[in-house]
């Protein structure tokens, strides 16, 4: 498949098919991360920034490490190095970054539309590694992988829920996009507070008690919980919302059986799941990590060589 | 007694010379007239003639921001809109909540625009804008203020705001509120609905604009003491309006012309243009305001012109500073209801120039014998592109830039005077 996109910035613009193809892509990169040499060629020469104006290890780390397995150059720019905080603004900060002849930006930004934004001004690609509450393309992808290899590609009629704080969730967002194009049923369980607003109109069905929300469920991914929403009013307590909406086994007593737990990390233990459930068999927690590294391979790659010959892979 | 005639326009559908003398109408006369050689004509080309227009909602940014605007460019922009007045928000730099302030502003308009558009400074209510303490209002109002607001910043303490519009009645002035409850508006960038939910911004209710909308409706009505809603967005506004006009209680709003024509899905893609506080709401909103500006609910339509340099508005949607640059724009915008039956021509003449006369007290023209020879000429057919070199605002920050308008302002007379003319004569 030629890879005609210019940039990633959220699920809406891929086609069944090119989800599909990054999957098929990834696939060949896990198998290439379990070599004992872990590095291919095909990159070599390309550059990648990896812009982060909001702080984020595992993500960072996540593309830094795929950039680097295919040989590419990866830099970092965060926000403490960078001259945002000096009042310069992100267009003029993006066109600076552009001059030095970047192939790939990656950018994590707290402001929605921020990627969208940059892509106007830029000419090389930019991959959205999280936009404020608006969208998180390649975690929905990883969590995409993940599932596509326990279900064997099979999302027709599976039972998704997406538990805790839809509303400021940029995961729950591309989660609930990708899944439902794939053909999930979508269920999201979240206190009114952590709802988005115009929540009927979207794809899912909405539940706000957990047992409820589990029956015959294929999986759950547990979203994190930034604990400053009590702060803000849209909570009484930390512990109370444990009570109500923290993921654990009872919950999963009416769920179907061979039911998957997920979490994109970094996990609050016994606020959003407990901690036995994270560490159980059931848990995809760590392979949704090594999923990450993988399709964060497989789109650094479609988007830095384009249109060229996929077979590339297998030569280099 | 100086004399001048504007041949052939049409007032009211009928075709015909205006007549004006000493700086005053003097008569429209019907049909062709004979015309002396000695008479002081101007070739209406076919234009319609309006009074000129009133905008009681503008921020000029002077003092303070002058690379938005100045005095002298907003009301470049303004005599280019058709307005021969414009009321202008306090919040400059320094607040306008002292006379040197006020002196300032007229005086910028002496320099540059002698003969109109005129700006007529709206002081601040509380000092700096603050909320806390009362500004000096007589002392404003002696300065040349022709009401008092805290727009942008509005008064959240309730028995402040109540001392406030007694104190401004003692002085006969008026109180413009921005309704806003700024605990249910924080952060917010856009309506709060199915959009922000799906872009991921944060959202302000209609009810953060309506419930403060009720509080001052209660508030005139238990002082019986006049307040006036400033840049109306929501159904729920219009329907407490309606019910507090319905019982006399002497409440009076205004509406801009963005909220007549533009919904929510302008800011679709995160198009900062189209970022304004309140935000542009949902269809039921904009149709709920049509009916309202149809029905005299709201019987002003103000701009709120808000300009913004390029630079500021290119940024994150987020980070973006709120206001669409109106001035230019307002009139043709407002010709598109006229011309989808929504209104008529004379109520737009109402909206945009009788009621903001006759509730801030200046002189209303109807045409009569003796008003004041303050109107302008429109080609109703004439179509023109929004772009940055044909608007005169220094600021081009108006969702309709790019697109290309029918109705355009021909010529600006203020007091007899042509301050601006695009008919090519000399
Ligand atoms: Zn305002």
């Amino acid at each position: 498949m030629n890879w005609t996109h210019k940039d990633l910035l959220d699920i809406e613009s891929l086609s069944i098919e090119e989800i599909q193809h990054i999957f098929h892509t990834s696939s060949r990169f896990i198998e290439i991360n379990s070599r004992s040499i872990k590095k291919v060629p095909i990159l070599k020469g390309k550059s990648v920034v990896l812009f982060f104006a909001e702080p984020s290890t595992r993500t960072k780390t996540s593309f830094d490490m795929a950039a680097k397995r295919l040989s590419a150059d990866s830099f970092s720019l965060a926000t403490s190095g960078s001259s945002l905080k000096k009042g310069e603004s992100l267009k003029d900060t993006v066109l600076t970054l552009q001059a030095m002849k970047p192939d790939v930006i990656v950018m994590r930004h707290n402001l929605s539309g921020s990627a969208g934004f940059i892509s106007k001004h830029l000419k090389c690609s930019v991959i959205n590694a999280g936009d404020g509450w608006h969208a998180h393309p390649t975690q929905a992808l990883l969590d995409g992988l993940t599932l596509n290899q326990v279900w064997h590609s099979n999302f027709t009629g599976k039972n998704l829920l997406l538990l805790g704080d839809i509303a400021h969730s940029r995961v729950a967002r591309s989660d609930i996009k990708l899944f439902t194009r794939l053909g999930c049923n979508v269920r999201i369980c979240a206190p009114r507070t952590l709802q988005p607003s115009g929540v009927d109109t979207w794809p899912v069905k909405v539940y706000n008690n957990l047992i409820d929300a589990c029956k015959g469920v294929d999986a759950v991914i547990s979203l994190r919980l930034q604990l400053e929403r009590q702060k803000a009013g849209l909570l009484p307590d930390i512990r109370e919302y444990a009570s109500r909406y923290c993921l654990s086994r009872h919950h999963l007593c009416n769920a179907g059986p061979d039911v998957r737990v997920m979490h994109p990390g970094p996990i609050n233990r016994g606020i959003e799941i407990s901690s036995e459930l994270a560490d159980s068999k059931d848990s995809l927690i760590l392979d949704q990590v090594e999923s990450g590294v993988a399709v964060r391979m497989a789109l650094l790659f479609l988007y830095c060589t384009g249109n060229k010959n996929e077979q590339e892979i297998q030569e280099d | 007694m100086a004399t001048l005639k504007i041949t052939n326009v049409f007032l009211n559908d009928q075709s015909g010379t205006l007549i004006i003398k000493d700086n005053t109408i003097d008569s429209f006369v019907q049909g062709r007239m004979s015309l002396d050689s000695s008479d002081n004509t101007f070739d209406g080309k076919g234009c319609t003639i309006m009074p000129g227009l009133i905008d009681v909602h503008v921020h000029l940014r002077e003092p303070g921001f002058e690379y938005k605007e100045d005095i002298n460019s907003g009301l470049g922009a303004a005599a280019g809109g058709g307005f021969s007045r414009v009321m202008a928000m306090a919040n400059t730099a320094p607040v306008n909540d002292n006379s040197a302030v006020t002196k300032l502003m007229l005086e910028k308009n002496q320099v540059h625009h002698p003969y109109g558009p005129y700006v007529h400074p709206v002081g601040a209510l509380t000092r700096n804008l603050q909320g806390k303490e009362l500004a000096p209002l007589a002392e404003l109002k002696d300065a040349g203020c022709k009401a008092f607001s805290n727009d942008g910043l509005p008064v959240q303490d309730n028995e402040l705001f109540r001392r406030a519009m007694e104190y401004a009645s003692d002085l006969d002035m008026l109180v413009i509120d921005h309704c806003e409850d700024s605990y249910l508006a924080a952060d917010g960038v856009m309506n709060e609905g199915r959009l922000s939910g799906y872009l991921g911004l944060k959202g302000i209710p209609t009810t953060a604009e309506s419930m403060q909308a009720a509080r001052d409706i209660l508030l005139a009505a238990y002082l019986d003491t006049p307040v006036h809603l400033a840049h109306i967005s929501c159904e729920e506004s219009v329907e407490l309006i309606a019910w507090a006009r319905e019982k006399s209680i002497p409440v009076t709003a205004e509406t801009c012309p963005h909220y007549l024509v533009w919904d929510e899905e302008a800011v679709q893609g995160y198009n900062t243009l189209a970022k304004v506080n309140p935000p542009l709401r949902t269809k039921k909103d904009v149709l709920a305001l049509r009916h309202a500006v149809k029905s005299g609910v709201i019987s002003i339509i103000a701009t709120d012109h808000a300009p913004h340099a390029d630079f500021e508005k290119e940024v994150p949607f987020a980070q973006a500073p709120n206001g669409i640059s109106g001035l230019d724009t307002a009139l043709s915008i407002c010709l598109q209801l006229v011309r989808d039956g929504v209104i008529n021509l004379s109520d737009l003449c109402g909206l945009m120039s009788h009621n903001p006369a006759q509730l801030f007290g200046f002189p209303v023209n109807r045409f009569s014998k003796g008003d004041p020879a303050d109107f302008i000429l429109v080609d109703m057919e004439k179509k023109w592109k929004v772009t940055s070199e044909s608007m005169l605002s220094k600021s081009k920050n108006t969702p309709c830039l790019g697109q290309t308008l029918q109705g355009r302002v021909m010529a600006n007379y203020i007091g007899g005077q042509k301050v601006l003319s695009r008919l090519d004569h000399s």
